[in-house]
């Protein structure tokens, strides 16, 4: 398959995921969106050598790749771009930040502690906002958005953005194919028809864009779209997710429980 | 007169100034028609139809449904009664699932879910696609699209239907299920189509244009077996005929 081929595959085939029938994606999309808010923030506000309490962090998404049965590893090679760029962030610090730091009695290097939290901050991030989009449709988000009051424009651009990017990359597809099958024998496209293909490609997504928006039109679409349906309305296990969550992340960021833990295993064993 | 027409006095109609496409249309359609809208390509036949949905509101003459003139403040009332079949079904259907697109319509009209879903339900059941309900619109052949296009306005129980060409993509048996659909449909419907057995079948009125205007308006039967006629407007014989001929 194409690049583009597969870029477009990789949206459908988060489209599919958010449209499993799995107990974490009936939850609903506003407590989600809070959840992962609250818990990114959370996750950057963790000083920079604090690597324990960080790790202690990993729980909520273990627990929601368990929950959700969403393939960890299929993820991780899903966000093989994003990752490699949060990792390089902080692939400077170690020259930078020269000092040491003693943690439990052992001396560490202040520079590659902050690296691994950098890396830590980058990575949790990506998977809980990737756990977001991979069991909530990019409708109820707007949806949860709304709930907040984002303004309609926004929340219809954001939402238009999404599904215009397939249309978008459809017609490259298209052209790109059609250019291959009458040029065997180059790589790519001759930066001659650049310009030609790159006009096409423009006012031909502004004729799909325009006919997606017209059939909207056709069809009661007065410039919000109605996502109002009985999933979305607030339930019991709703509030407990939100309040189970919240509760643990401010618990994880208050108490060094990976240090309580080991201590109280070093106790044990002692 | 019954309340479902639509009527057309005079229209004319251009993208550029002084390059009309449509030149002087005049049309009734009365609340139990079929109508058969045949003609060359590019002589204006989607052009027409997008212009009784106001899809293009810039033309001179008036256009009235029920009796409402297609002007930029009725719009909405206006595209309320009528289901529109676009003739490339990626851009009628833009969301995840079938049950979700077909679902728009009824939500954006504010019904209340359990209604969307009884009318989501009846739409599926009337194209014979239940199996389709929650399958993904990337996954679909061009034919199930199609079906799921012609749903998608059915949800909505509009008193008209325009369709623009409704055959492209169907295999034998889902072009027999889309006749038996079109028949089954009671009110007013109009389908542009260069597909004249489809015509044959499903309309008893037909509207024959070339280069912009109408030049015959009658009965289907008359009109697809004149060859004569067929011929001088760019056309020809539907495939039955010639081979009954």
């Amino acid at each position: 398959m194409s690049k583009i081929g597969n870029a477009i595959y990789e949206i459908h085939h988060i489209d599919a995921l958010t449209s499993r029938d799995q107990w974490v994606n009936r939850i609903h999309p506003l407590v989600k969106f809070v959840v992962t808010v609250f818990y990114i923030v959370t996750v950057v506000s963790f000083h920079k050598y604090d690597v324990a309490g960080l790790i202690a962090m990993s729980v909520y998404p273990i627990a929601v790749f368990m929950l959700s049965e969403l393939s960890f590893w299929d993820s991780v090679k899903r966000l093989r771009i994003v990752l490699p760029l949060v990792c390089l962030v902080g692939i400077a610090n170690p020259f930078l930040d020269k000092q040491d730091v003693i943690i439990a009695g052992i001396r560490f290097s202040a520079g590659v502690l902050s690296m691994v939290t950098l890396i830590l901050k980058g990575v949790f991030s990506v998977l809980a906002s990737y756990l977001l989009i991979a069991t909530t449709s990019v409708e109820k988000l707007c949806y949860a958005l709304r709930l907040l009051h984002v303004p309609r424009a926004m929340v219809t651009q954001f939402m238009l953005t999404y599904r215009y990017i397939t249309v978008l990359l459809e017609e490259v597809n298209r052209i790109t194919q059609a250019y291959s099958l009458r040029a065997p024998n180059q790589k790519g496209v001759h930066f001659k028809v650049w310009g030609s293909l790159a006009g096409q490609l423009l006012l031909r997504s502004m004729d799909r864009a325009n006919e997606v928006y017209e059939s909207m039109l056709l069809r009661g679409y007065q410039g919000e779209y109605r996502y109002l349906g009985e999933t979305t309305a607030f339930r019991m296990p709703d509030l407990m997710w939100l309040l189970l969550w919240l509760g643990m992340i401010v618990l994880f960021r208050l108490c060094p429980v990976v240090l309580l833990a080991g201590n109280l295993i070093g106790g044990i064993f002692a | 007169m019954s309340h479902i027409h639509i009527d057309v006095e005079q229209v004319s109609f251009g993208y550029e100034k002084g390059r009309p496409i449509l030149k002087d249309l005049s049309f009734h359609g009365a609340e139990t028609d079929s109508i058969g809208l045949i003609g060359a390509n590019g002589v204006g036949k989607s052009t027409f139809l997008k212009l009784l949905v106001g899809l293009n509101t810039e033309f001179e003459g008036s256009i009235r449904v029920e009796d409402i003139p297609v002007e930029k403040e009725t719009l909405a009332q206006i595209r309320s009664k009528i289901g529109y079949v676009f003739q490339d079904s990626d851009s009628q259907l833009f969301l995840t699932t079938a049950y979700e697109d077909i679902a728009f319509a009824p939500r954006n009209y504010g019904l209340p879910e359990a209604e969307v879903d009884r009318r989501v339900e009846q739409a599926l059941r009337l194209t014979g696609i239940e199996h389709l309900k929650e399958k993904q619109i990337y996954k679909m052949s061009g034919g199930e699209k199609k079906l799921v296009s012609i749903a998608t306005i059915l949800s909505m129980t509009p008193d008209i239907i325009l369709m623009d060409e409704p055959s492209i993509a169907l295999d034998p048996r889902n072009r027999r299920n889309l006749i038996r659909i079109l028949n089954s449909f009671e009110h007013l419907k109009i389908i542009a189509s260069h597909d004249l057995d489809l015509i044959l079948d499903t309309c008893r009125r037909t509207v024959l244009m070339t280069d912009g205007r109408i030049v015959c308006d009658g009965p289907t039967e008359e009109i697809l077996n004149d060859k004569e006629l067929l011929e001088e407007n760019g056309l020809e014989l539907p495939l039955s005929l010639q081979r009954i001929r």
